[in-house]
């Protein structure tokens, strides 16, 4: 986890180097858009603010979805809070699930040993 | 990435971890006291498997639970949720006892995940690694979104509650 969020930090970093990705996301900031939008907005090829959206979302900045031919680009700056937050919330109910599972384990093991026992007497 | 590398340096504590080990990868691990042999027990065998796999906290009832343990054999689990019956099945791929179970997840179309459970016994308790690997890291960003894993459901409230009452972090 650790090593993992820590290389999503620097992507966020790397990605907010660069003045036109900075400009994208302050326009996502008012609305969203779609990368064609986006291309005219900034003056740009398609390819080109392609690979611009490409590195907003890999570092979790914006998130996009294409919807018939159009891709929309939205924000994504609570994304990794809420991944962090699900985290918490799913290894909270495998702990509860490791609970249970702990002690049929152990009452398995009485068993086995009583049966154990008895098998000796 | 090697996972076992940076989780769990303390191994008398009981807590799960949870990681996101990339972009496609959920691993949790947790040790259990007892012999590899009866945990592995307790989740191939149907009889034993529903009596912990649903916390009773969650307030779900399993009202089906097939386990066919071996290779190309399938399961399916039904569960009663707010009056509807939600079903999670798939199959083994992997059956090696005592020591690793693959199965997949079919219930979500192709973006199910594969999962793959390994036990490891030293000294009398089990270090059980649930490993669920995506198709796609679009799939695991999206079962995260809609609350969604591995044969959890989606939209779960009741999980919240559950989470209320467990002691916090």
């Amino acid at each position: 986890m650790v090593q993992y969020a820590r290389a999503r930090l620097d992507a966020s970093f790397a990605a907010l180097s660069d003045a036109t990705r900075r400009g994208v996301l302050e326009q996502l900031g008012r609305a969203d858009a779609s990368i064609s939008d986006l291309a005219a907005k900034f003056d740009m090829t398609l390819t080109g603010m392609k690979k611009h959206v490409s590195v907003l979302e890999e570092a979790g900045l914006v998130t996009t979805e294409k919807v018939g031919r159009v891709r929309t680009c939205k924000l994504g700056l609570r994304r990794l809070e809420e991944e962090t937050a699900w985290l918490e919330r799913y290894r909270q109910l495998w702990d509860a699930r490791f609970d249970e599972l702990e002690s049929l384990v152990e009452e398995l093991q009485r068993k086995e040993k009583i049966n154990g026992r008895k098998k000796r007497e | 990435m090697d996972v076992r590398s940076e989780s769990d340096p303390t191994p008398m504590t009981n807590r799960s971890t949870v990681e996101r080990t990339s972009d496609r990868e959920l691993v949790v691990t947790r040790t259990i006291s007892g012999p590899a042999r009866i945990v592995f027990e307790a989740w191939t065998k149907p009889e034993l498997f529903k009596r912990w796999w649903v916390p009773k906290s969650m307030g779900m009832t399993l009202v089906a639970c097939e386990l066919d343990v071996r290779i190309g054999g399938g399961y399916r689990l039904a569960f009663d949720y707010e009056g509807s019956t939600m079903e999670f099945f798939g199959k083994y791929l992997e059956v090696t006892p005592h020591s690793r179970l693959v199965w997949t997840n079919d219930e979500g179309d192709e973006s199910g995940a594969v999962t793959t459970v390994t036990f490891e016994e030293t000294g009398g308790k089990t270090r059980v690694v649930v490993h669920d690997l995506y198709p796609s890291k679009e799939a695991l960003d999206d079962a995260i979104a809609s609350g969604a894993t591995a044969g959890m459901p989606a939209q779960l409230d009741q999980l919240d509650e559950l989470v209320a009452t467990l002691p916090q972090a």
